[in-house]
């Protein structure tokens, strides 16, 4: 490591002492503020175990089933907290499964540290026993990744590790350190890392750009907000609100921005994307201003760039560079933290109201609510919709909890129909889709905020790829709320093969064990609901529950989810049937 | 799809381990073949400076750029065309000595071609030619009617005519942090 590219300003907060690398790696966490992590123990990480166990009053490590499922509930944590989530495991297989988690926040700018175990240095590239090349592994999905084999680089990298991964777009961070590196004593000496030469982590904003985004915005006739998780990650959901309201824009969200403006507000007018709202995507395509916020042009909010929003000039509010005209070709790019630009935009906005614009967007909620929501919302049908499901939790909840979506049709159910009054409040894997997210992610999330209401909601498929972490919540007692949306199909996929592979169910159907059974088998309250007429009871008992609840409901078969894009088509093609 | 040119890309890294996985990473997942590929020192005490030699159309060598220089370690990166630059190769060819004496011809390869000698003993010579792609082609071409034992190239480095204000760019973190 190369001293010079840190460069220290913060107050010492411990006085230099003798200790050993694995006793310095739990004083740093303890410096970072850290009091929960997830992790799984073996041969390479051994040494900090030994001092987790003699640290337990400071800091609560917590014992996952697998260690992808700490992964996901570091994420959860930090999700719904914004502060870092940390994992830890061993080497080898231990440290590759963790690469899923990492994927996964790599894609959602979910700021996480990872810590691994490896084996002692002198055995690096030995193909010793769990010896992985974890850095190279971890390197495409990692904002950084680093090796540490001397104990007196540990202060400095992991201080740099929390700072990188917490930053700027938010990342995952592996550090992987060698056995004997846990075991040599040095002195230990910690300092907070305020930056770093090489990193930039927030563009300086020109203001000619903000300049150059209100005139635009003023002049608009028909403008368009679209804001992402970057609204969420920069806290600028107020602000957000307040140039909303000024300007009188009506406003979208991608799937990572949702929450960050309550569901109700009257300018708020839905999801964009693959199978978000209709209106927001069709009139994409008609919009003359439109101005993204903290998100990424995504092909599933996209469609075929072709034919998206080439009427419009584009403003983009972007934190990382590398973003601007990557998808989409924009008229202004403003750099910058999303609170301090919006900030510095709200005076430059004129107050303005579209009315007839906004009709719009009213119309076509209309006949999106005749075609696609009244049947979700209220079925007559005789299978359990997922829609109705979700309808009954927000009714339940009044609209308070912190939904934890996985991934398939149960999550675009979810964030179609949440209601959401909490900014981060929807935790869900929305970049890379990692079925197997949502069991774990709400444990994390429920222990980073014990005061909510934490639901998740899940596939029987989904279930299945970490349903070990029912222990986790079994051996903790953490007081999550399950919802398994069962149809005995891997649903998205088995839509897909309705709509484009002329139903040929090629292993997506499902035979599901008794989930109830297992449930109870980890002393989990656990109900099953067949019925209509039963859910609102189940919902009320779940909901009322002080402890871990699991409930099952056997949803209709073979039901779609629309409105959808198909792959490839244009925002406006949306089909709503 | 656009039309490709050969750019020079130059990155100013801090000096890591497990940089090059990274940048090389960039290329890889978008299926760009590197051309060529130099790591050194630079100018700057403790700084690296990667020369990567692509060929890639104008909007995307914007993205690869904003790709590099999102790495943590990465301190900039720039692109340059051929007119941007001033660029070199370098190559070794190992030929066998008794052509030299025998053969006047080659001397004069030699000697036309600015190459130079490195080393001579009875069994072979080494001579060394630095210049841009087509003289050494041309030098592979005159030679290859002698026969040419081994022969390897370097990748590319270059200059730029326009100045890269990297250590002003320290300066300015340094003070902002002292």
């Amino acid at each position: 490591m190369n001293t010079e590219t840190l460069k220290r300003t913060e107050k010492k907060i411990d006085s230099k002492m003798r200790i050993t690398g694995s006793e310095a790696i739990v004083r740093c966490l303890i410096a970072e503020g850290v009091n929960t992590l997830y992790g799984y123990p073996g041969g390479a990480i051994m040494p900090v175990y030994d001092e987790l166990y003699k640290f337990q009053d400071k800091i609560n490590h917590v014992l996952t089933r697998h260690e992808q499922g700490a992964t996901h509930a570091a994420q959860g944590y930090a999700r719904i907290s914004g502060k870092v989530g940390v994992a830890i495991a061993t080497s080898g297989p231990g440290a590759t499964n963790l690469i899923t988690g990492i994927a996964d926040a790599q894609i959602d700018s979910t700021p996480m540290v990872c810590i691994t175990g490896q084996v002692g240095s002198h055995l690096l590239g030995t193909d010793a026993f769990q010896e992985t090349d974890i850095i190279g592994i971890s390197t495409p999905v990692t904002k950084w990744n680093h090796q540490i084999t001397k104990a007196s680089q540990i202060p400095e990298v992991l201080a740099k590790a929390f700072y990188i991964a917490r930053t700027g777009r938010p990342g995952p961070v592996l550090i992987d350190i060698t056995k004997d590196a846990q075991f040599e004593a040095f002195d230990f000496l910690y300092e907070k890392c305020d930056g770093i030469r090489s990193y930039v982590p927030v563009p300086n904003t020109d203001p000619e750009t903000l300049k150059n985004a209100a005139q635009l915005i003023n002049s608009a006739k028909k403008p368009l907000i679209i804001w992402g998780q970057g609204v969420i990650l920069s806290e600028a959901e107020n602000i957000l609100r307040a140039v909303i309201e000024k300007a009188g824009i009506p406003s979208a969200w991608t799937i990572m921005g949702a929450s960050a403006i309550p569901t109700s507000h009257p300018l708020n007018i839905g999801m964009v994307g693959m199978h978000g709202n209709y209106a927001p995507n069709v009139l994409t395509n008609e919009c003359d201003v439109l101005i993204a916020i903290g998100m990424r042009f995504d092909d599933r909010v996209t469609g075929n760039l072709e034919t998206y929003a080439k009427q419009a000039k584009v403003i983009h509010f972007e934190i990382d560079p590398a973003e601007v005209d990557k998808n989409v070709k924009t008229e202004v790019a403003v750099l910058g933290d999303a609170k301090k630009t919006l900030q510095a935009l709200l005076p430059l906005l004129n107050k303005k109201v579209h009315v007839n614009w906004l009709q719009k967007f009213k119309d076509l909620y209309k006949v999106e609510y005749e075609k696609v929501i009244n049947d979700d919302l209220y079925p007559v049908k005789e299978g359990i919709t997922m829609a109705e499901v979700i309808k009954e939790i927000n009714k339940q909840s009044r609209g308070q909890a912190a939904i934890v979506s996985d991934v398939g049709q149960h999550q675009m159910i979810a964030c179609r129909y949440a209601e959401f009054n909490v900014t981060k409040s929807n935790i869900t894997s929305g970049g890379l889709g990692t079925m197997g997210f949502a069991l774990p992610a709400a444990i994390g999330a429920k222990m980073a905020a014990p005061e909510r209401d934490v639901v998740a909601i899940i596939g029987d498929g989904g279930y299945q790829m970490t349903i070990q972490e029912l222990g986790t919540i079994f051996q903790t007692k953490v007081p999550v709320k399950i919802v398994v949306l069962n149809n005995d199909f891997l649903g998205m996929v088995r839509q897909w093969q309705q709509l484009f592979f002329d139903k040929r169910y090629a292993s997506t159907e499902i035979q599901n064990p008794d989930f109830v059974a297992i449930a109870k088998g980890y002393s989990i309250n656990a109900k099953k609901v067949t019925k209509r007429e039963e859910i609102a009871s189940a919902v009320k008992e779940m909901m009322a529950s002080k402890a871990a609840y699991f409930l099952e409901v056997s949803v209709e078969k073979e039901a779609n989810v629309f409105p959808m894009i198909p792959t490839g088509a244009s925002v406006s093609d949306i089909r709503l049937s | 799809m656009e039309e490709k040119q050969l750019y020079t890309v130059s990155i100013y890294t801090e000096n890591n381990i497990g940089l090059l996985n990274r940048i090389s990473a960039i290329f890889q997942r978008r299926h760009i073949n590197i051309e060529s590929i130099n790591t050194s020192v630079s100018e700057i005490d403790g700084v690296s400076r990667f020369t990567i030699v692509i060929s890639v159309g104008k909007e995307q060598i914007k993205k690869i750029i904003g790709q590099i220089e999102k790495q943590v370690e990465v301190i900039r990166a720039y692109y340059h065309t051929d007119e941007e630059t001033i660029y070199q190769e370098s190559c070794l060819f190992k030929v066998k000595s008794d052509l030299l004496f025998e053969d006047g011809h080659i001397q004069s390869i030699i000697k036309e071609s600015n190459a130079r000698i490195i080393t001579v003993n009875k069994e072979f010579f080494v001579l060394e030619k630095s210049g841009v792609r087509n003289e050494i082609e041309l030098l592979y071409k005159e030679l290859s009617a002698f026969e040419i034992l081994q022969f390897t190239r370097s990748g590319r480095i270059a200059v730029t005519k326009e100045r890269m204000e990297i250590s002003k760019m320290l300066e300015a973190f340094n003070t902002n942090y002292v």
